[in-house]
């Protein structure tokens, strides 16, 4: 867990999703540290996190991953915090909205999809054997971890230190772990839980997103009350990474619009 | 003309050869490995005819509109998108990625990727260059080794919950009601407690107001320890029918072992125990295993019993029987040698301290064994470098 910025101003708490780890938020994070507390960390069983914290039978569903994103922000004493998640964790941080709301000030969801699979009279863009195909993908690209513990990711020979520390915990995972979570993500339906939200929200939305494609996110606004689109001229399901400026702007504009209130202004 | 000479101009006709044949385009187009250029989004801008013919398309099919993840089986997508087009735009760099390309017809090619992010001067992405690596072969042998692998992880799991269950048949784990008799009982295996140890008791009875206990250790662990563990307590309950006493019935049990095809050895306590009024008249043998603990209220703890010889290998052993008389309030405690040869660094727990730890602890039995338990085992951090099992009873108070 890192915690940067003043202590007395506004929580901005950033959520990694599915296959990577906090340093996801490197290029949008620290812009607000100047004007925010802004607290990242890496989900148990990612990055970082301490192997003996994950527990098979507990993270079967994102409403373990809601209550651990409620314990951090207990842990820290935060409030009015505007919560930013990513992937399949912009509905585990919907969750933890919904089960806390008092606590946060605003909601922003990266990317979000309520369920992947597909449904009657309604497109997640999978099929349930796509999960299996993934799985196996999965598998062929985590054999080695085990054995070497070696990461897919290499460092760039022109930046040593940034390289080191990547390999060191960036995208690695221990294979049992990635196929639990790849499976929770997948499966997941929080289409239920969207109208439940009470506090502003924002979702940024990229023009081309494979996992999560632009209906999917008008399908979010259009469910969470009083929710908000901001489109990205954006490719690929990481805009924090594709177009940090634009991401970042988009989250700025959003905590200086009136709708997000601070008691810290 | 030397062999030297001749190397040379081989490699000077095959470098001029070269020169003419391997022009940069050629060489492109046509290398032994796929080439792609696309933008920072995964747009295809170009592509070698290598990987053309292996996707089964031309370079107008390709060229402008197509993306890398087009071409990929669904879960090579999610994990493209997921894991490899985040992990470019973070560290510059992928390599060795394995992914399924969909080919033209229907049907999939697995491939490796090594990828890199070229950046304009400004530091904003410019150009994804990719190199691909048919690795059908490669990935077939791999997914045989996966399997392979999960064969022996799942095995491997089997043998620990066969472990465990024999451990289970093992160890009585709750000790039968002697009526007039307090009895508590613990076992504790080594480390992980995985593997099987050769730790055992047993108590039963032989009569009326009659009964044996018994306490060993079989040298080594795993299944065969187990099995000799086993031959022990069948034997000593078989004996005991004849009514010898504890020294005879030792006798016996080495005459047994030392028939048996094992080289595995023993020691054991055999303690036949008569109740007498409210006290218990106790005749005990030893066979080569550390003497047991007398207590007596308002006393110190002692040791008592006549050593004796270890099972299975000695050729002339001798056993004797000693005789102690357990009164309301005494309490006898047997254990193995994980208690005394518990480690901490080079030093050993040793019988000092045991002493000096039972003379502290409750002198009740379950008490008493509790806080021995306690004792060694963070004496050890938690971790039993050997089996632990403990037994003590004494008439109640």
């Amino acid at each position: 867990m890192s915690v940067a910025g003043p202590s007395d101003a506004q929580p901005l708490v950033f959520v990694h999703g599915f296959g990577c780890d906090h340093h996801m938020w490197r290029y949008v994070a620290p812009t607000f540290q100047s004007d925010h507390r802004v607290v990242t960390f890496d989900l148990v069983g990612a990055g970082g996190s301490d192997p003996a914290a994950w527990n098979p039978a507990r993270y079967v569903s994102l409403e373990a991953y809601a209550e651990d994103i409620l314990t951090v922000i207990h842990e820290l004493e935060l409030n009015d915090v505007v919560l930013v998640g990513h992937s399949v964790s912009a509905m585990s941080s919907l969750l933890a909205t919904i089960a806390e709301p008092a606590r946060f000030a605003a909601l922003v969801l990266i990317g979000p999809s309520p369920r992947y699979i597909d449904d009657e009279g309604y497109r997640g863009g999978f099929s349930p054997s796509d999960i299996d195909d993934l799985l196996a993908s999965l598998d062929s690209n985590y054999l080695g971890w085990s054995a070497t513990m070696a990461p897919i990711i290499m460092g760039n020979p022109e930046r040593p230190a940034l390289g080191a520390e990547l390999t060191e915990t960036f995208c690695r995972m221990n294979p049992a772990v990635a196929r639990q979570f790849a499976r929770v993500t997948f499966l997941t339906d929080c289409r239920e839980a969207l109208s439940a939200v009470t506090v502003p929200t924002l979702v940024v939305q990229c023009r081309e997103d494979v996992i999560a494609p632009e209906a999917v996110g008008q399908y979010v606004t259009d469910a969470v009350p009083g929710a908000r689109m901001t489109l990205l001229d954006a490719v690929g399901h990481c805009p924090q990474l594709s177009a940090p400026e634009a991401t970042a702007a988009a989250i700025r504009e959003f905590l200086d619009s009136n709708l997000v209130t601070s008691t810290f202004r | 003309v030397t062999q030297a000479g001749t190397h040379s101009d081989r490699a000077r006709a095959a470098f001029l050869d070269a020169l003419v044949h391997d022009d940069p385009v050629g060489l492109y187009e046509s290398a032994p490995c796929g080439f792609l250029t696309t933008t920072p989004d995964g747009v295809i801008v170009k592509s070698n005819a290598t990987f053309r013919t292996w996707v089964q398309r031309s370079t107008d099919e390709l060229v402008g509109e197509t993306t890398l993840a087009d071409l990929l089986t669904v879960g090579s997508r999610i994990y493209y998108s997921t894991h490899v087009g985040p992990g470019l735009l973070m560290s510059d760099r992928v390599q060795e990625v394995a992914l399924d390309l969909v080919r033209a017809d229907g049907t999939n090619l697995s491939v490796l990727i090594n990828a890199s992010l070229a950046r304009s001067d400004d530091g904003h992405p410019r150009a994804v260059r990719i190199a691909v690596f048919d690795a059908t072969e490669r990935r077939s042998y791999e997914r045989e080794l996966l399997a392979a692998k999960q064969r022996a992880e799942a095995s491997e799991l089997e043998a620990q919950e066969l472990a465990r269950t024999l451990q289970q048949t093992l160890i009585p784990p709750v000790p039968p009601t002697v009526p007039g008799l307090d009895l508590a009982a613990a076992y504790r295996p080594a480390g992980r407690g995985t593997e099987v140890g050769g730790d055992f008791y047993d108590v039963f009875r032989v009569g009326p107001d009659d009964w044996v206990i018994t306490l060993g250790d079989v040298c080594g662990k795993g299944y065969e320890a187990a099995l000799v563990t086993t031959l022990v307590r069948h034997t000593v309950r078989a004996l005991c029918v004849g009514q010898d006493t504890p020294s005879e019935v030792l006798a016996a049990l080495d005459q047994v072992l030392q028939q048996h095809p094992t080289d595995r050895f023993c020691t054991a306590l055999l303690l036949r125990l008569v109740k007498n009024g409210p006290q218990w008249l106790i005749t005990m043998s030893l066979a080569g295993h550390p003497q047991p603990v007398l207590l007596r209220p308002g006393g110190t703890a002692e040791l008592v019993g006549t050593p004796g010889s270890v099972l299975g290998v000695v050729e002339d052993p001798t056993f004797a029987d000693v005789q102690v008389r357990l009164a309301c309030g005494d309490v006898l405690l047997l254990y193995t040698d994980g208690v005394t040869e518990g480690r901490q660094g080079k030093d050993f727990y040793g019988e000092q301290h045991m002493l000096a730890t039972v003379n502290d602890a409750p002198r009740r039995p379950a008490g008493l064994i509790q806080a021995l338990l306690n004792d060694v085992q963070d004496y050890q951090s938690g971790t039993l470098r050997d089996d632990i099992a403990l037994l003590a009873f004494g008439p109640p108070t």
